[in-house]
C-alpha cells in the first residue's frame, strides 16, 4: 500500500476535496453494462413508474462508486481502502434530458482510529438535488 | 410473509471461481468515470505495490451480490424477489481485488428479521482467492417492502 497522505499529518476534522459527479442515462446504461445489474428501473422509464418511482433512478451501487472515489482520490492508493458501508437512503432520480442528475460528495477525518495501523474513519456526506442519498457513508483508510 | 427463520446461520457452498479480468476491470472503471491509472495501468499498480492492476473498491458486488442471488432465490426461503430492495452494503478489505484473481464466494444467512411488515435479510459473502487467502467480505442488507406499502422503493438494485 501506499498512501500519499500521512497519519501524522491528519486530525479530526480534516476535510477531504469534495466532488461533484455528473450522471445521466447514458451513464446509467454503461454502468449496467459493466456491472452486470440490468434491473429496468435504472434505465426504463416506464418500468420505473409502474413501480411507483418517480422517473428511472441511478444504481445504489453506483452512487457508492462515485463516493468512495472522493476517499480513494484522496489518499492515493486505492488498495489503502480498509472497510466501507452505507445505507441506501433515497433515490438518485436521472431524468431523460442531456444534464441528468448530480451526485454532491463531500467527506471528513471523523476518528483517528489506531496509531499503529495508522487508520482514519473518514464519513462522507452524500446528496443529490439537495437530498442525502446515501447513510452512514463510511470509510476507514489506512496512511502513510 | 414471514420467512423461514431456520436459514439463519445458513451457508451455501463456494461458488465456481470467478476470474478477474483486466478489461474487466477497465470496463467497470471507465463505466464509473474513475481514471485512477492503478486500475488500468499495470505499472501504476506496482509503483503502489500491487503485483497487477487492482479493481475499484465496489466493483466485488458483482460477484458477491451474484452469489447472494443463490440465496435469496431459494424458494424454501420464501422471500419475494420482486419486492427487494438493497438496503445497506459494506465491505471489509484484507487486499484490494486484482487481475488474475480466481475468486470465490461463500455466502451466510446472517439474520431474518421483520421490522414494519417488512423482510430484513442480511447476507454475508467471504471472498477467498485460489490459494484460499481471505481477500473481502462482503454485507449485504435486503430488505422486502411489505405488499401493503406504497410502491415507492428506497432504491433498487
Amino acid at each position: 500500500m501506499a498512501a500519499k497522505i500521512a497519519y501524522a499529518d491528519v486530525e479530526v476534522g480534516t476535510e477531504l476535496p469534495a466532488r461533484s459527479f455528473p450522471v445521466t442515462r447514458a451513464t446509467l446504461v454503461r454502468y449496467a453494462g459493466a456491472s452486470g445489474d440490468f434491473n429496468p428501473i435504472h434505465w426504463n422509464e416506464r418500468f420505473a413508474r409502474e413501480v411507483g418511482l418517480p422517473d428511472v433512478i441511478a444504481h445504489g451501487m453506483f452512487t457508492m462508486a462515485e463516493a468512495a472515489r472522493v476517499v480513494t482520490d484522496w489518499v492515493g492508493d486505492p488498495g489503502a481502502l480498509v472497510e466501507y458501508g452505507v445505507r441506501f437512503t433515497k433515490p438518485v432520480v436521472v431524468p431523460d434530458d442531456d444534464k441528468g442528475a448530480t451526485i454532491e460528495v463531500a467527506g471528513k477525518v471523523a476518528a483517528k482510529l489506531d496509531d499503529e495501523e495508522r487508520t482514519v474513519r473518514v464519513d462522507l456526506v452524500v446528496t443529490s438535488a439537495g437530498r442525502k442519498v446515501l447513510g452512514m457513508s463510511r470509510a476507514v483508510v489506512r496512511l502513510a | 410473509m414471514a420467512l423461514d427463520q431456520s436459514f439463519v446461520g445458513r451457508s451455501y457452498p463456494p461458488t465456481a471461481p470467478y476470474e478477474v479480468g483486466r478489461e474487466k476491470i477497465r470496463e467497470f472503471a471507465e463505466a464509473i468515470g474513475d481514471t485512477h491509472p492503478a486500475y488500468t495501468d499495470p505499472k501504476a499498480a506496482e509503483e503502489l505495490g500491487h503485483p497487477d492492476v487492482i479493481a475499484p473498491p465496489t466493483f466485488v458486488f458483482a460477484i458477491t451480490f451474484k452469489a447472494a442471488g443463490a440465496v435469496v432465490e431459494d424458494p424454501r426461503l420464501g422471500l419475494d424477489y420482486s419486492r427487494v430492495v438493497h438496503g445497506d452494503q459494506r465491505f471489509a478489505y484484507t487486499r484490494p481485488v486484482r487481475a488474475g484473481d480466481r475468486l470465490t464466494v461463500t455466502s451466510t444467512i446472517e439474520s431474518i428479521k421483520s421490522l414494519a411488515g417488512n423482510d430484513v435479510l442480511d447476507v454475508r459473502g467471504e471472498v477467498h482467492d485460489e490459494n484460499g487467502e481471505h481477500v473481502v467480505t462482503a454485507w449485504t442488507k435486503l430488505v422486502a417492502r411489505a405488499p401493503e406499502d406504497e410502491p415507492a422503493p428506497e432504491q433498487g438494485e
